[in-house]
This record gives structure tokens, sequence and C-alpha cells, in this order.
């Protein structure tokens, strides 16, 4: 009965069959490239099926497996910490804060001077930890002012517009900090100091040697989340930002000052993103006024894939996505005979969120939306 | 809508004290100017334009780049919102005082900045603090006179702003005009060069109106600012009256285009082009393909209100199936098909594009769409580049030798008849841009035609529908799901046309063509424009295009091109904020966005019920005007 009255609510388009054979196609892609993966490593490169595919398919060692992963996990700890912003945001107004990428490149970037000025006084090298601490408190500054001045000027005056509204001046905003950066700082690569040796040592047990800037890079992302977590789920201003994304009306009635509540969400979201910032700096040494971009596409995207709204949700949707681009042209492109396969990490990440939203819109671990966003 | 509340009670208030004014605000604006001087000064955009001269010695679009802030704010900070039943006090000496004090902050703060240009040396971070800008702003003298000039120049300017509001309307549209003539002519030197060349003697007054390097002579200027003058002065209530008169034809008869004008456009369309020279046709073919894309775009996002971030993945289709089709070179399949015929195979592969990514993305929320569009554009990008698909696309080393389309499409023979299409004895086969000019021009023809014919069709009223209510344009038995991928499809297949063109164009194709920033300039257009208004869409690309420059082309004003994304992006900021509808608005897309203000307003007047207003739209007289 239930199942006919479906039917007659909506019927079974040409579109829904294409997307039903979407979902299929991508799944039996993945399935099949992880099954051509497994042939090649465990049966060896030189069976006919892999050499059907790939001809010159190589068995993946532990060394490089572990070094993907490694970088995957890294990166996506810092994508897992945008991504808290995005989430946060979406939370709490409901709409896609284009520039929150942009918040992640100027904290990169004041990083960059500051550590750069660090070097030239000869801190950096003499008293990392005491220089590093001053750079991430000035990037996490300046990006904190950036985020919580874009609310002010671009999205206060657009409450209650539309949802597209204000999205499509957060692109505004996103063009307009981008080409600031290349106009003030310069356009082009910019590079950090050189971390001091004793940092960039592999570390850890002969089996399991990870470079230490990336050790640093996943405690100090698990440290932030753990105070984020600390701040929103126990303290009371965390309280009043639930509540502010459950419902702004009677969060209001109950004495919340609603536009304090988003002002400090955005703040906290710009401190995040300085935060990651840094790391980037700390992990790859070079930051352009492009730097944002796309990072802060893909943290929108394991926001999504993790859950919209759900903050552990974005951290695991980070260390997902940034694991599956670093490991899925390895594992599942590579064996399938994809030439010249890292060319698509970028690819893969969009396709992550496309699988995702195909599969499961509501991400991994289901999203936390305020009443009127949940349509 | 205060200007025209102003008018009636203004005697009955008397004007207020020069020194009665709102400190903080004034203050606040003060400081806002003062940052946005610094901030312009620091890009380097002062410096950078200054080559630009507009009126030969006296002043560049360096200087005004700085000067017109001054001028803005202070006319912007006299600004009060007279609402319903508000006294409305008469405009005076407080209007001029207040935007002199803010003219005064701003300059002082422009000051400081060349008192620690001179001291101090921040070269490292910021790249243009350097010996040129500290030139530049104390016009090659000492510091005292660059503090003098700016304190003096932005309190005028300020003042100036504030006298805006004082006089009479008349006066304000004498001054826009004066300044725009001006500030116009300046900018299109090169296109006036260009047309009035070979003209009877009106090559002379070109000549004697610009100065030989760049500029307009100082007497030119003033020759063309009388002429403004003259043409609002004593022509502006005739032409008022012929738009009135234009208007009511228009509403008499919406659809009504009369034969005539229709082949006096063709005419000029196809003269034109033999009496420009290169430059200019080129600069044409660009803006042509940026009206083409944004007409593109304002099907999907204008009319249909699905927000595309992705639409360049279609123009990136149709440039490479052009590519693969007619190149000899093409790496992988290489039929070397003639233009016109790989075009009707582009359109193909426009809708399947336009369908497969279409039908994944059509039923998630408007801002889900935004980006997983954006996520397909680049993957597409980032597939053509990679190695993988380098048999097909060339790879990051792209395709050459594209051939243009042959224009001359004479020698076939009508089957029964017998006739023969004469086949001119010229070349016009190849990428010359007056040639490109044409087939540009007949696809923006094409173009604007469906947009037009489809805006008004069942079709465009489904698109609207869904656009401002998906659920009830569901309760109303349209089938969104379909309107939507229509919509798709034909925005697919135009930009696909505005690739093939860019294909033909240029003569190669690289992936570096189609990054996000040609979407986005697309949908900076479309927005500035006016969303879902032809008119204002081909003006919006014709300006920013045109005068600016697209994401890669120059734009008349060549020397923008470091700046010209800088200035979209706070562009886009400020036409949300302040007109959403943009510069030509689509009324009823603008009676949407302001809903609620018209409502109030009506309310207010007592025209409408409260009740009424909160549930349902009212009739024609609880609009204001748009």
């Amino acid at each position: 009965m239930t199942a006919a009255i479906r039917q007659r609510v909506r019927p079974r388009t040409a579109v829904d069959r294409f997307l039903t054979f979407l979902r299929f196609a991508l799944t039996a892609l993945v399935v099949f490239g992880l099954f051509a993966f497994l042939v090649q490593q465990f049966v060896g490169p030189d069976n006919p099926l892999t050499r059907f595919l790939n001809e010159d398919a190589n068995r993946l060692d532990w060394d490089a497996f572990r070094g993907l992963l490694v970088s995957g996990l890294s990166q996506g700890s810092m994508y897992g910490l945008i991504a808290l912003g995005y989430s946060m945001v979406y939370g709490v107004l409901g709409f896609i804060n284009f520039a929150h990428g942009e918040v992640f490149m100027v904290g990169a970037m004041t990083g960059l001077i500051t550590s750069n000025k660090l070097f030239e006084a000869g801190v950096w090298d003499d008293a990392f930890p005491v220089a590093i601490l001053i750079a991430v408190l000035v990037s996490t500054i300046c990006a904190t002012l950036t985020a919580v001045l874009m609310e002010r000027i671009a999205y206060r005056p657009l409450r209650g517009a539309p949802r597209l509204i204000p999205l499509i001046t957060s692109i505004g905003v996103s063009f307009f900090i981008q080409n600031t950066s290349a106009l003030l700082l310069g356009p082009g690569a910019k590079r950090y100091p050189l971390l001091p040796q004793w940092l960039r040592d592999d570390r850890g047990p002969t089996w399991l040697r990870i470079g230490g800037q990336k050790i640093l890079v996943i405690v100090v992302a698990a440290a932030a989340m753990a105070a984020l977590w600390y701040l929103v789920e126990r303290t009371k201003t965390g309280k009043a930002m639930r509540a502010v994304a459950e419902d702004k009306e009677i969060a209001s009635l109950m004495g919340i000052d609603v536009d304090r509540t988003i002002v400090t969400t955005f703040a906290i979201g710009g401190a995040m993103a300085g935060i990651a910032g840094i790391l980037w700096g700390i992990l790859f040494g070079s930051v352009t006024e492009f730097t944002g971009f796309l990072p802060g596409i893909k943290a929108f995207s394991a926001a999504v894939v993790g859950g919209i709204g759900n903050l552990g949700g974005a951290m695991a949707g980070g260390l997902t996505l940034g694991g599956s681009e670093s490991l899925a042209p390895q594992l599942i492109l590579e064996p399938l005979g994809v030439t010249g396969h890292t060319q698509l990490k970028d690819a893969v990440a969009f396709l992550v969120l496309i699988y995702v939203l195909l599969v499961r819109p509501t991400g991994l671990f289901g999203e936390r939306l305020s009443a009127e966003d949940r349509a | 809508m205060s200007d025209t509340a102003m008018s009636a009670p203004a005697d009955l208030a008397p004007a207020r004290a020069p020194l009665d004014q709102d400190w903080r605000k004034v203050v606040n604006y003060g400081l806002v100017l003062g940052l946005a001087l610094v901030f312009i000064s620091l890009t380097g955009m002062p410096d950078g334009l200054n080559s630009r001269v507009i009126v030969e010695p006296w002043l560049s679009m360096g200087y005004l780049s700085l000067m017109w802030l001054p001028f803005a704010i202070g006319f912007a900070v006299t600004h009060e919102q007279v609402l319903e039943g508000m006294v409305q006090h008469k405009r005076g000496a407080r209007e001029l005082f207040a935007g002199a004090v803010v003219g005064l902050i701003g300059g002082l703060c422009l000051s400081l900045l060349v008192y620690l240009l001179d001291t101090r040396d921040l070269s490292d971070p910021l790249v243009n603090w350097n010996q040129p800008l500290l030139d530049f702003l104390t016009r090659d003298g000492s510091v005292g006179e660059g503090v003098l000039l700016w304190v003096g120049v932005s309190t005028a300017l300020g003042l100036f702003g504030g006298l805006m509001r004082i006089v009479p309307a008349l006066g304000s549209r004498l001054v826009r005009a004066v300044i725009l003539t001006v500030v116009g002519a300046a900018a299109m030197e090169a296109l006036i060069d260009d047309l009035s060349e070979g003209v009877w003697k009106l090559e002379g007054v070109v000549e004697w109106l610009y100065h030989p390097r760049e500029g307009l002579e100082p007497a030119g200027a003033i020759a063309l600012a009388i002429a403004a003058a003259f043409v609002v002065l004593w022509l502006g209530r005739q032409l008022k009256k012929g738009g009135a008169v234009y208007n009511l034809a228009r509403e008499a008869q919406p659809l009504a285009v009369n034969a005539v004008s229709v082949v006096a456009v063709a005419a000029a369309a196809i003269l034109l082009p033999i009496f420009l020279g290169r430059l200019t046709n080129d600069l044409l073919v660009n803006v042509g393909l940026f009206v083409l894309l944004a007409l593109g775009l304002n099907i999907v996002v204008g009319l249909a209100g699905i927000l595309d971030l992705g639409y360049v993945a279609f123009y990136a289709v149709g440039g490479y199936s052009v590519a693969i089709l007619t190149s000899p070179t093409s790496p992988g399949i290489s039929p070397t098909l003639p233009f016109w015929l790989a075009i009707f195979i582009v359109v193909g592969m426009a809708t399947l594009a336009g369908l497969f990514i279409g039908a994944p993305v059509i039923r998630m929320r408007g801002d889900y769409l935004a980006i997983v569009t954006l996520g397909f554009g680049e993957i597409i990008r980032l597939t053509v580049r990679s190695d993988w698909a380098s048999g097909l696309t060339g790879g990051a080393q792209g395709m050459l030798s594209i051939p243009g389309p042959d224009l001359n499409i004479g020698g076939w023979t009508l089957p029964l008849v017998g006739w023969t299409m004469p086949k001119l004895e010229v070349d016009l086969m190849g990428t010359n841009p007056q040639h490109i000019l044409y087939v540009v021009m007949f696809f923006v023809a094409i173009a604007i035609y469906v947009s037009w014919r489809l805006e008004n069709s069942r079709i465009g009223r489904a698109w609207m529908a869904v656009r401002e209510d998906e659920s009830v344009a569901e309760a109303m038995g349209i089938n969104t799901v379909t309107a939507k991928l229509q919509a798709f499809v034909v925005g697919a297949i135009l930009a696909s046309f505005a690739g093939a063109v860019f294909a033909a164009k240029v003569g190669s194709i690289f992936e570096s063509s189609f990054k996000i920033l040609v979407s986005i300039v697309i949908l900076v257009i479309v927005i500035v424009g006016g969303m879902g208004r032809i008119a204002g869409v081909v003006a919006g690309a014709f300006v920013l295009v045109g005068i600016l420059g697209g994401p890669n082309q120059p734009g008349l004003m060549a020397e923008f091109s470091e700046y010209k994304l800088l200035i979209y992006g706070a562009l886009l900021v400020w036409m949300m904020l302040k007109r959403p509808e943009g510069l030509i608005p689509n009324v009823r897309r603008s009676r949407e966005l302001h809903q609620e203000e018209f409502l109030q307003d009506a309310w207010l007047r007592g025209e409408v019920d409260r009740d009424e207003a909160g549930s349902e739209a009212t009739t024609d007289e609880g609009w204001a005007p748009a």
C-alpha cells in the first residue's frame, strides 16, 4: 500500500534510472578497482588480469603505501580543520561560506610573513617552539579577524535573504581576498623558512617511520579539534551556538544574543582555518594566493561527506577525503590502467563528493541542521 | 526612493545647523574612506593605472582611481533613509559639512600613508611599498606637498559629494553626464580612433580632441563637457518625451519587433566589422563570446534559478569538440570536418554533457548543486589535461591548427531548380577577427532570439515558477526535473557555441582557458547586468569584458588587466548587498528580491492590509516602480 502511494507521488523517471545506474557504475568502478589492486598485490603483477588492465603495473610496497596514507591523513586533518568552519557556519546560517578557504589562505600567508620575520631575527632556528607558537598565534588572530570582518561587512546585511544570495556574495568575497593577497603581497609562490632538522627527521618504529612535521600536523590538528569539541559541548558559548544552530528565533527568546553568537561562530571557524593555514605552511613549505581555493572546496566536500553541521563528521570527513584523494589514484586508478593517475588527485576528491551525495546525501555520519534548513 | 519622498515636505522643516551631525557615522565613514584610499594605494592600482591619461597633463586614471572615493563616500554619508512618517529636513550646509569632514578624515589617512612611506620601509611583505608610489602620491614633490595635496583634494571632493545632495536633480544629472562623457571618451579612445579613421572630417575632430600620445586635450575635454551639458540641458526634456513615447509603444505591443528595425540592426551588423580595425574587431569578438556565455548562464541562473558554477565545463565541451573534429592534428580521432558540420555534432555533445552533468545534480539543494557543478567543471578540466585523456585531447600540450569557419557558404546547387549559389572568389577562411566577428554575431543573434522566445514561452514561465518556489511550481503541475534539465541543456548548448567559436578564433586550445575563473566571471556579468534580463546581460558583458577585460582577454583599458579580478570580486559583493537585481533589472526578478520592502512600503501607505501583505501579492499599486 505505502509502496503504491510512493509510486504515485514520485514516479520513477529516466532521471531516477540514470542516477541508479550512476550509483551502481561508480560503486562497481571502486569495487573492481580495489579487486584489481588486491589481485595485483597478492597474486603478483604478472597475472593475466593485471597485465591486461595495465601493462606496467607494479606491486605497491608497504613504504610507498605508508607514505601515501600518512600524507593523506595529515592533509586530511587539515581539510578537517577547515571543514569545521564550513560546517559550523552552515549549521548556524544555512549557507556555504565559499570564502572560508580564503580565511585559511590568510592564515597561511600571515603565518608565512611572521615566520620569515622570525627567521630573519634568528628566533626560528634558535628557539623553534617559541617561533612556531608566535606564528600560530599571529595567523590565528589574522584569520579570525578576516572571518569576523567578512561576516560583518558581507553577510550580516544579508541575513534572511534567499539562500543563494549570500553564497554568491561569498564567491565575490573569495575572489576579492584572493586578488587582494596577490596585489598587496605580490603574486606567485612564497616560501616558508626551512624547518629545523630535528623536526624533519623521520620518527617512530622501523615499520612506521613518519616525517616529524607530519606528526606535528596531525597532533596539532587533533589538539585543536579537542579544544573545539570542549568549547562547543562543554561551555556556555558552545551551548549558545548549538541553540542558535537549532533555531535562531527561539534562541533569541531564550536570551541568547544571536548576532554575537554568529560572530563567535565565524571567529572560531576562522581560528581553526588559521591553524590549518600554518599547518599547510609547515607541511608544504610554500603558499600562493590560490592556496585557499582548492583546499577550501575540498574542505567543504569533507564537511558534506561527514555530514554538514556535524563537527565530528567534519573531521572524519576530512580524513576520509584526504585519505581517499591520496590513496585512490594508486589503489583504484592505477590497477585499472589509468596513466598519469596522480594528475587526477583533485578530480578524485570531487568524485568522492559526488559519490557521497548520490549514495548518501546526508553524509556518512548524518547532518545536523536547523529545522528550516532541513528541507 | 528617498529622492522622490524628499521633495514634498522639504519646505515644512528648516535646515539643520552644520554642526548638527551624527558624529559617529561621519567619523566611521571617514575612516572607511581612509582605509579604502590606503588599500587602493597599496594594491599598486594608482601607480599601475597612471599610464592611462584622461586629460593630458592634469588627470590620469591612476589619480581618478583614488579621487572617485571621497566623492562617492561624501555623497553616501549624507544619505538619509526617509521612511513614511519621518520628518524630512531641508538639506543645506549640514550636508556640505559632513561631506567635507569625511573627505578630510580620508585625506588625513592617506597623508599618514605618505608620511609612513617616506619614513618607514615595509616593502618586505607589501610589494607596493616603494618609491614610485610615494612619487605618485606627492606628484614628485616633497612629503609636505603630498599631504597638502591629498588633504585639500579629498576635502574638496567630499564637499562636492555632499553638494550633490543639495543641488536639484538636474544639477546632479549634469555632473553625472559630464563625468561619464569625459571619462568614457578617454577610456574609449582606441575605439573612437579606430571608428573615425578614414571617415570624412571626423578624423580631424578626433585628432583635435585627443592628445597625440594619449588622453584628451584640455580643450577637447572642456568641449566634450560642454557638449554633454548641452545634451542634458536642452535635449533632456525632448529625450524624456521620446522615452515616454517609446515606453508607451512598448507597453502597447510588448512583443512587436518591426521588420525595419531588424533589417537596420542586421545591416549595421554586416557593415560594422568592415569599418573596424583588427584590434576593435578582436575586442568585439571577445565581448561577443562573453555575451553568448552570459546569455546561456542567464537561462540557467537568471530564469531557472540554478546556480551553476561549473558552467565553463560546457564551454570546454564546445571548444574541445570543435578542436577534435576540425583540426587535422588532433591526436586521437581526427575527421577534419568543416566547422559548420562540426557545429551540429557540438550541439549533440553539449546536450549529452548537459544531461550528464544536470541529471545527478538536479535534485540537490541549491547550494550543494553549486559546489557539485563546480566540481564537475574541475573534473572535466583535470581530465582533459591528464595524460590519460591526452590521446584524445592533447593533454597539457593542447591542440593546434584548428581551422576557422569557412564563411564562403556558396558553391552548392539547389537540387530541382538547378540554381547554384555563387561562390565568392575571396578567402573567407581562417582566424581573421573580422570574419570571426560575423560568426560570433550569428551565434549571439541565435542566443538572443532563443532567450527571448523561451522567456515568454511555457517553458520560460515554468523556469521562473521553479526559480520562485520549487514546491509551489511542482504543485501547479510543472515537472520541475524536466524544466531544470531543459534549462541546463539550453544553457549548455549556448556555452558550447561560445566554446566552438573560441577554439576557431584562437586556432588552438589549451585546458588553461577553462578554469573556474571563467565561470565566475560569467556569473559576475550576469549578476551585474541583471539576472533574467537579456538587455542587462548584454550590457554587462559589454561594460565588463569590453572595458575591463575577460578572464584572459584584455579589454579597452588594458591597464586594468592586473586589477580587474579584484574589481569583479568587489563588484559582486557590492551588487549583492546593494542591488541584487542588477543594473538593468528584470522587473519580476527585482520584485521577488524586494518583496518585503515593497509590501512594507505599501502597508505603511495604507494601501494593503497587513495580513494580506504577509500572505499574498497585492495589486499593482502595492509595488513601487522598479
